[in-house]
């Protein structure tokens, strides 16, 4: 019985969640930060492997002080299990952790959609990375290096590639990394609520000085950005009408 | 000289269970003679004790390298394998001594290979994953990478074509397969993935130096490669053998614990049919939880999510045997005893701590950082070190005919117990707060030097403890006390032949009674 409706649980919840996660997309009008979602999963999952952890080793202390051996010729005297209870201790403990499994399964899944689908209003930037800096392509053809700006509460989309090694962008303050490497294209999203300036740091191990591949996101007013994003296009103009075609 | 002549060219298989454990004790000192020195560089911010970050490289290169294929799956599938395999199931010795010769030689030509990294121009710099494009254009010479993986590589297949010929046709009459001892069954599955899955690994750090060397194109995108097909075939073999380490080291730990709580294996069939058969079964497909950022399709990583996370279901049952061996036990805790619930200690955070690492939505933040580091230091490096070091003390009388010391056993225990707590728990604390791995320095994370300098303080600890059982080891095997037959009371068989054994074993095959088994212990019926 015990079992049976834990299974049944189970795989409702899975089914549950995973698709009202799916219902939800695309997102309707605000933004949902996957961030935000990380630190909530994250945390669920710390209470849930605490309580695991805390039950184990619990029993586990108990038994070891309980059952010391009190004189040297004495031996243990624990029963010898009928077939239905060995089997039960077999499937019963299978079916918790499996239902545990599931319900992580589908946490983790419904986040991960947050993660992948990209709010359609954006900024989209071009990544290529190399030993060892950061090179971004803004849409307007304006290319920056390790340090990335960005206006504030607009969500931000970086494809990215690799010109040799592989590397990761990654923005711990965003909670979000993804490898950028040669031949293939990759993306990741996130969302700059307010102004301020994030660590980019190297996360995949891509040469001799993979620990100094530093960058900025760097979060500013959206009219700031805008001023900055104009005058960098006209300056970019002016560069190339200058120069005459190669 | 003939003695030495006699061990190097020995077929016994206790003698080349010995040569398997102190090689791998020296890949095991070097290995962590590279920690040390990993530890100080990183107790500053900017260099410490070399200012070339390629040195810290390869001391990381090496360190990884060696503690996995020098030391831990030698000793767990080399040393306790061959040493105690043939005892435990009454024969006189492996089916293929002359193979299992040739097997040790070769373990000790890859751990040379291993060592001349420290003699060589351009020592290897590629990490133990070696990915390319980086193993194909480094001035590193990543052959030695490929030649000492493909010659361990084939020493443990060789090994393994030993051993489950062995325990299939050499078991003494009455011991059958189900009154085999857990650590028999663990090493088995261990075989039976090294098996599977070594020749792709073989294949993939053969396929880079041919890249690098002879000018393919196999990892190279503008000739038509693809650099994550490296990646995949990788862990193909890679994810297997945290099995083939995981698999024996808990077996060894069965055996302690249920030697030192005078108690049956709790629901052997269950840890067995279920634990050690169901982690065969699900290894092989949860590869891709080492490449959730590498860009892989999404309906792969989800499906590869649910795998990894039932994993957790025969891994909680090997833990619920073990916990369950211990209930109305008659616990006595001398330094194997110790060794051993430190691995339960370490392995249940270890374990649960790779819950959020299944799960590829939280891994985007964690991959390829200090947590990662933390974990699997817990769940494999240092929970299978401690039961390599608890079986050692274990089986020491058996092998040596003498004692160790008990108090310096324990005061070696405590020490590296607080120091890996230390160490790698601070590890996943600042992986979390977002130190990536593999960093020479830190200079844009000036927040984490404090955390830095105790994790250096905690090696140390970690040093001195290991090595107090290093010397102890070596002090007992000289001058310790005699030891008796059979000092723990163990029903098993490995204990009823003479301290040490004589070759071939026994005078005459041993018979064991109709109800015997190895872990017959006062059972109320
Ligand atoms: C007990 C003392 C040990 C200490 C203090 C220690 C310390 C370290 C440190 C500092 C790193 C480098 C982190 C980084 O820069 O990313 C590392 C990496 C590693 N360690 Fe250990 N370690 C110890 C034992 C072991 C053992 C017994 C194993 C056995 C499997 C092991 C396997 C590894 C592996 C596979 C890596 C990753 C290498 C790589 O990134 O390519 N360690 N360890
Ligand atoms: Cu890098
Ligand atoms: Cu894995």
């Amino acid at each position: 019985m015990f079992r049976h409706n834990t299974v049944l649980h189970a795989l409702a919840w899975w089914a549950l969640t995973g698709s009202a996660a799916l219902a939800a997309y695309p997102p309707t009008g605000a933004v949902n930060d996957p961030a935000r979602g990380w630190d909530r999963l994250w945390h669920e999952v710390i209470v849930d492997i605490s309580v695991l952890g805390v039950i184990f080793a619990a029993i586990t202390a108990w038994f070891v002080i309980r059952y010391r051996r009190r004189d040297p010729a004495q031996e243990g005297g624990s029963f010898k299990l009928t077939t239905a209870s060995a089997v039960g201790w077999a499937l019963i403990p299978t079916f918790v952790f499996m239902a545990d499994d599931f319900y992580l399964a589908a946490k983790g899944w419904a986040l991960w959609n947050d993660y992948r689908s990209v709010p359609a209003e954006r900024l989209e930037v071009q990544l290529e990375s190399g030993m060892y800096s950061w090179d971004y392509t803004y849409p307007n053809g304006v290319k920056v290096q390790n340090e990335l700006k960005v206006p504030a509460g607009k969500p931000v989309l970086l494809r990215m590639t690799s010109r040799d090694t592989i590397h990761s962008h990654f923005i711990p303050d965003f909670r979000v990394k993804e490898d950028s490497m040669p031949g293939r294209v990759t993306y990741l999203w996130f969302y700059p609520e307010k102004p301020g300036e994030h660590i980019v740091t190297c996360a995949e191990f891509c040469g001799v000085m993979h620990s100094y591949m530093v960058g900025k996101v760097i979060v500013v007013a959206p009219a700031d950005f805008t001023a900055w994003y104009e005058q960098e296009a006209a300056r970019l103009a002016k560069q190339s009408a200058a120069k005459p075609e190669a | 000289m003939s003695s030495w002549k006699e061990w190097i060219f020995t077929t016994d298989h206790k003698r080349v269970g010995i040569l398997y454990l102190i090689g791998s004790m020296a890949a095991f000192g070097v290995a962590g003679l590279m920690a040390i020195l990993m530890r100080i560089e990183l107790s500053s911010i900017g260099p410490t004790i070399t200012a070339d970050p390629s040195n810290y490289n390869v001391w990381l290169y090496f360190h990884g390298a060696a503690m996995i294929l020098g030391f831990q799956i030698p000793a767990l599938t080399g040393f306790f394998a061959n040493y105690v395999i043939p005892l435990m199931i009454g024969a006189k010795d492996v089916a293929f001594p002359r193979l299992n010769a040739l097997s040790v030689w070769l373990f000790y030509a890859g751990i040379v290979l291993a060592l001349l990294t420290f003699v060589i121009p351009d020592p290897p710099d590629v990490m133990w994953t070696a990915y390319p494009p980086y193993s194909t254009i480094t001035r590193g010479n990543t052959a030695f990478y490929t030649f000492t993986v493909l010659t361990l590589g084939f020493a443990s297949i060789l090994g393994g074509v030993n051993f489950l010929t062995t325990v299939a046709y050499m078991r003494a009459p009455g011991v059958t397969w189900n009154k085999l001892n857990i650590f028999v069954w663990c090493t088995l599955a261990a075989f039976v993935l090294q098996l599977i899955f070594v020749p792709v690994l073989g294949t993939a750090v053969t396929l880079i130096t041919f890249d690098k060397y002879l000018g393919t194109h196999f990892f190279d995108p503008l000739q038509g490669g693809d650099v994550l097909i490296y990646q995949n075939l990788f862990w193909f073999y890679s994810h297997p053998a945290v099995y083939v380490i995981f698999l024996p080291f808990i077996g060894v730990v069965y055996e302690i614990v249920a030697t030192f709580s005078k108690n049956p294996v709790f629901n052997y069939k269950m840890v067995v049919y279920g634990g050690v058969f169901g982690i065969v079964a699900i290894s092989g497909v949860v590869w891709v939880h080492h490449l959730y950022v590498s860009g892989m399709a999404d309906w792969i990583r989800i499906g590869q999510m649910v795998t990894t996370l039932m994993i957790s279901i025969p891994v909680g049952l090997m833990v619920i045997g073990l916990v369950g061996t211990l209930y109305k036990g008659a616990i006595d805790f001398r330094a194997p005893m110790l060794w051993a619930l430190g691995v339960v200690f370490l392995f249940l955070i270890g374990g649960l701590t790779g819950i959020p690492l299944a799960i590829p939505s939280l891994t985007l933040h964690l991959s390829d950082t200090y947590y990662v580091v933390g974990h699997f230091h817990y769940v494999m490096a240092v929970a299978g070190t401690f039961a390599i070091f608890g079986g050692v003390y274990y089986f020491f009388p058996k092998m040596t005919g003498r004692m160790y010391h008990e108090g310096t056993a324990r005061w070696g225990f405590w020490l590296t117990f607080i120091g890996v707590n230390i160490v790698f728990w601070t590890m996943m604390s600042i992986g979390v707060d977002g130190m990536p791995r593999r960093y020479y320095d830190y200079a844009h994370f000036p927040q984490f030097l404090r955390a830095h300098q105790l994790m250096t303080l905690g090696a140390s600890l970690i040093g001195v403890g290991f090595a107090l059982a290093v010397i102890n080891w070596i002090h007992g095997a000289w001058k310790g006390e005699k030891a008796p037959d059979n000092p723990w009371g163990s029903r098993s068989l490995e204990w009823t032949t003479t301290t040490p054994p004589p070759p071939g074993n026994w005078a005459e095959v041993p018979k064991v009674a109709e109800d015997w088994n190895p872990y017959a212990y006062g059972q109320r019926r």
